[in-house]
């Protein structure tokens, strides 16, 4: 775990805390006494770590996976699931709200149990992180080893005055938050993604600083909880490189919801006074300040690579992380990265996915290439707004023709039966046929949507393919299906029209 | 036999109705024009924003107020005397106004600050240079210069301020470091990084930037802002989007596009025009689907733009939660839509799609008489709101008029009647070159331009 800089109560917050420490970190735990060199050491047991580990132990190999602070990494201890199980709460005091939109009765006073949200979240977070505890990566045959990783030479490690012998090695340590350089604000205190979680009461105000995915949830979310959330964004729009149309609902969603959403500011200054946190903001040439209880910032994400001392094994890494090519192999070429510390698209899924590649390229001799993986993303707001592929902007810019394929989800039955119309469905190809090039949805589920325009791209089947799968009905993916019938109806043109009814008039002689 | 009072009174209540489209399409016309002249300050030509109380000048007001003098010339509404002495009168004042980057200044590098001062002409509301309002106000002085071809002294002044007026503004810098324009500057902040994304009316401030004779933007600047257009098959039609639809009016105000066509348009097989024609029937059939359930969407009123709203509140409405917006552009499909319509859209629209925004005016005329003033129309109202919260039976309805709605209803109409503007416009070199320099060929510019008024 990165510094404690937040003046929240520390972790372990709770029982449940108490025990998923228990298991991901367990207090006696003793490392295994290294025998012969490994054929895979993976240093960092987050989601890459944990895949590589678990899929080469799998297929015979020795391997040792070491960790220096819980298994599960970012994701499970502070990010997706923490989040995800509060945004789950707060859609539910949503509806709560807006219960006479779905038939039922607003409750007269809504009262926020921000406590038992939170406690609910350290259930699961718990309950989701024993699946990889410390004990069963053992009982999968794993060497799993608690402490500091060093690169000594180009082919060991030490941890915990150990060294181990590899004949590859994977870094997947991750990422954590940046550190903002706001003047003052570290003075003032402030909470990040890895401190917000440890929070035992909701901040009445609360400025969120940075509209990316993060921010946007979190301002969402907190609102929904009942803070007065102001959201400043440095850019014009929120979820900058995602589809105008897309961040335009979402600020419209964020705005009807309360947040007090401040596009093109930025915070300046940040000072305490009053027992308050006072904030400046720019915006253009004026500037205000604002006092709230705590500042949440979601700002960029920093590599972990201090303390590697991957010098010492010849692999490069600047402060973008460390150096891989399209194989995902370091400068070391027996060494390989994975997960946030070496990728632009820092996601779970996305650090699952090259630690597979890893493991086939680095012990099966696998040619498998990063650039050639399909990878979708979402941002958990609601609407969720889910991307895979190609932006159009991006199609255009390498030369390719690119169409759009709309729908709007309140053409979707299942989104209407659901009151969940707001957002569309975009699906963009290549102008003139029907290859996929990528897609954007915006819907409440945006998130499961997606999957089948991944799948489409990843199989090469093409839209009009697409508008031939079944879907059941009604379902808000028939949004999918819908956008691909959009297509299917152009190719009626005017000449296949003719064809056809002068067949039709023929067969009915 | 003289009516009596009362039959009178019938008369005038069927009159609308009764009149022939052209007829209808002159009575707004002249009523949205006069406020050109009722908002005037006639010693340095300039013309307020909106006719509430202390308004001040919008520079891109007075654009459309150059611009339609011709019109109101033409019309017989004013004498030409009086159209060059106010022509006159704003390009004066613009030449001898007050530049630099400091403070009590009018403009700067040739471009104007978006609000001014009525009397003095200087800066207010710490606004910011406006790059797209100036070059609506550059596109008035042009239509001034295209009209104004009388040989006598003061129509030749008009001609060589308009020319002086153009070419002194300084484009690339207004580029910043980067190949899009940036659409705005501040004397303490620099320019403003509000982004260019996605089409949207700003068309004829990359032609007038492109074609300066002195300081062009880089020949990539065009192609910079296209590279984020969208090419989208919505409900149906295949269009460039942009959700607003002043965005698909005001260039077209000024430049004729239709069968001309740039290097994106080439490769859709269509033009800007037939552009603006599907965005039309694309917000007609949004109210149609009306998702929100707002009162009174249907094929006969439809219309999101930028214009004044309600004002900034949350409420209820058919048990949803609804947030309203005050001043705001509105757009269709993806919103943001609270139940205000721009009523201007009609006749601003009418020239691509004259069926649905005659039928469109007639039916407001005929359901919500209350919201027009005399033949002239609001910035928006709110049916939706009617008998809710503090607001009345006919629900919200935007208080005095607006200089850009009225601008752009007197000349989308003309251009629609005669295309006076149009043809003035496709005279002028500049406009020909920008348009050549963007990329655009075909249609009227494979012709000398020879067709003039």
């Amino acid at each position: 775990m990165s510094r404690d800089r937040t003046r929240a109560p520390a972790f372990p917050v709770d029982s449940n805390d108490i025990n998923l420490v228990k298991s991901a970190y367990p207090p006696h735990w003793k490392n295994p006494e290294p025998n012969g060199p490994y054929n895979l050491i993976v240093i960092g047991a987050g989601p890459a770590g944990l895949t590589a580990a678990r899929e080469a132990a799998n297929l015979g190999a020795k391997v040792a996976l070491i960790e220096r602070g819980l298994i599960g990494g970012a994701c499970v201890n502070v990010g997706c699931i923490p989040s995800k199980a509060i945004i789950r709460t707060a859609r539910l005091y949503a509806d709560m709200r807006d219960a006479e939109t779905f038939g039922g009765d607003t409750p007269d006073r809504l009262h926020v149990d921000f406590q038992r949200a939170m406690t609910r979240m350290r259930q699961i977070r718990q309950r989701i992180s024993r699946a990889d505890s410390a004990a069963s990566l053992a009982s999968e045959g794993i060497d799993l080893y608690f402490g500091e990783a060093r690169f000594s030479g180009p082919d060991a490690v030490t941890v915990a005055g150990q060294t181990l012998r590899f004949r590859k090695a994977l870094v997947a340590t991750g990422a954590r938050a940046a550190l903002p350089t706001i003047p003052g604000l570290a003075e003032a205190g402030y909470l990040s993604n890895e401190t917000m979680f440890d929070l035992t009461d909701c901040p009445k105000r609360l400025l969120v600083i940075g509209g990316g995915p993060l921010g946007c949830e979190t301002a969402q979310a907190f609102c929904l909880l009942g803070a007065k959330v102001i959201l400043a964004q440095r850019e014009p729009m929120f979820l900058p490189g995602e589809e105008r149309d897309a961040a335009q609902i979402l600020s419209d969603a964020l705005a009807r919801e309360g947040v007090e959403v401040r596009l093109n500011t930025e915070v300046v200054a940040v000072r305490t006074g009053g027992g308050k946190k006072l904030a400046g903001l720019v915006r253009d040439d004026e500037t205000t300040t604002i006092s709230v209880d705590e500042i949440i910032t979601g700002i960029g994400r920093s590599p972990n690579v201090d303390g590697l001392d991957l010098e010492n094994a010849g692999v490069a890494y600047d402060a973008t992380g460390i150096k891989a090519d399209d194989y995902l192999r370091t400068t070391n070429p027996r060494i390989y990265a994975a997960g946030d510390v070496c990728l632009a698209y820092k996601f779970t899924h996305t650090a699952e996915a090259t630690a597979r590649m890893v493991v086939q390229n680095a012990l099966f001799l696998g040619r498998s290439k990063l650039s050639e993986l399909v990878i979708p993303w979402c941002t958990y707001t609601d609407p969720e707004i889910a991307h895979v592929g190609l932006y159009p902007a991006q199609a255009r810019q390498n030369g390719i023709p690119v169409k759009t394929y709309t729908v709007l989800m309140h053409d979707v039955a299942r989104a209407i039966m659901d009151g969940e119309e707001e957002g569309f469905v975009k699906i963009h190809v290549r102008e003139g046929s029907d290859r996929i090039l990528g897609a954007t949805v915006v819907a409440s589920h945006a998130g499961e949507m997606i999957n089948a325009v991944s799948l489409a791209i990843k199989s090469g089947m093409g839209l009009l393919a697409l508008a031939d799968v079944i879907h059941p009905f009604p379902t808000q993916a028939q949004g999918i299906k819908m956008a691909a019938d959009a297509y299917r109806r152009t190719r009626f043109t005017s000449f296949w029209r003719h064809v056809t009814t002068r067949w039709l008039e023929r067969s009915r002689r | 036999m003289q009516p009596s009072g009362g039959s009178l009174l019938l008369l005038l209540r069927a009159e609308p109705a009764a009149l022939s489209d052209d007829e209808l399409l002159d009575r707004y016309q002249r009523a949205a024009f006069d406020y050109f002249l009722e908002n005037v300050n006639p010693e340095n030509g300039l013309v307020a924003d909106t006719s509430r109380p202390n308004s001040p000048v919008s520079i891109a007001v007075v654009g459309f107020a150059l611009s339609c003098y011709p019109i109101g010339v033409e019309r017989g509404w004013m004498t030409r005397d009086a159209a060059v002495k106010l022509t006159l009168a704003a390009l004066r004042f613009f030449s001898t106004s007050r530049q630099g980057n400091g403070d009590d200044v009018t403009g700067h590098k040739g471009f104007y600050y978006h609000f001014l001062d009525m009397r003095t002409g200087l800066r207010v509301w710490r606004c910011e240079l406006s790059m797209v309002d100036t070059a609506l106000l550059i596109s008035g002085m042009l239509v001034a210069c295209a009209y104004f071809a009388d040989d006598n002294d003061k129509e030749a002044e008009i001609r060589q301020l308009a020319e002086a007026l153009y070419r002194r503004v300084d484009w690339r810098w207004a580029q910043g470091s980067t190949p899009t324009l940036r659409q705005g500057w501040k004397p303490k902040s620099g320019f403003l990084h509000y982004g260019w994304e996605g089409y949207n009316e700003a068309t004829i401030l990359y032609v007038l930037s492109m074609a300066s004779p002195d300081s062009p933007t880089s020949d990539n600047s065009y192609e910079g802002w296209t590279a984020t257009y969208q090419w989208e098959n919505i409900y149906g039609y295949d269009v460039l989007y942009g959700g607003p639809l002043f965005m698909h009016q005001f260039s077209h105000a000024w430049i004729d596009f239709a069968g001309i066509r740039d290097a994106f348009m080439r490769e859709k097989n269509s033009d800007y025009f037939e552009n603006s024609r599907r965005s039309t029937y694309l917000h007609r059939d949004y109210a149609r689907h009306n998702p929100y359930g707002y009162g009174g969407y249907d094929e006969n009123l439809w219309g999101l733009s930028a214009g004044d709203g309600p004002g900034g509140f949350r409420t209820s409405v058919q048990r949803q939660r609804r947030r309203f917006s005050g001043y705001a552009a509105r757009g269709a499909p993806f919103g943001p839509d609270d139940g205000t319509i721009a009523p201007w859209s009609y006749p601003a629209s009418l020239p691509f799609a004259p069926d649905i925004c005659l039928a469109a005016l007639r039916h407001l005329g005929d359901r919500y008489p209350e919201v027009i003033d005399n033949y002239r129309l609001p910035s928006g109202f709110n049916p939706t709101l009617a008998n809710r919260r503090k607001f009345g039976r006919h629900g919200w309805v935007s208080e005095g008029h607006y200089g850009l709605d009225q601008g752009i209803v007197v000349m989308m109409i003309e251009n629609h009647r005669s295309g006076l503007i149009w043809k003035l416009m496709r005279s002028n070199q500049h406009i020909r070159r920008g348009l050549g320099k963007a990329g655009f060929s075909g249609g009227w510019l494979s012709g000398d331009g020879g067709d003039v008024a």
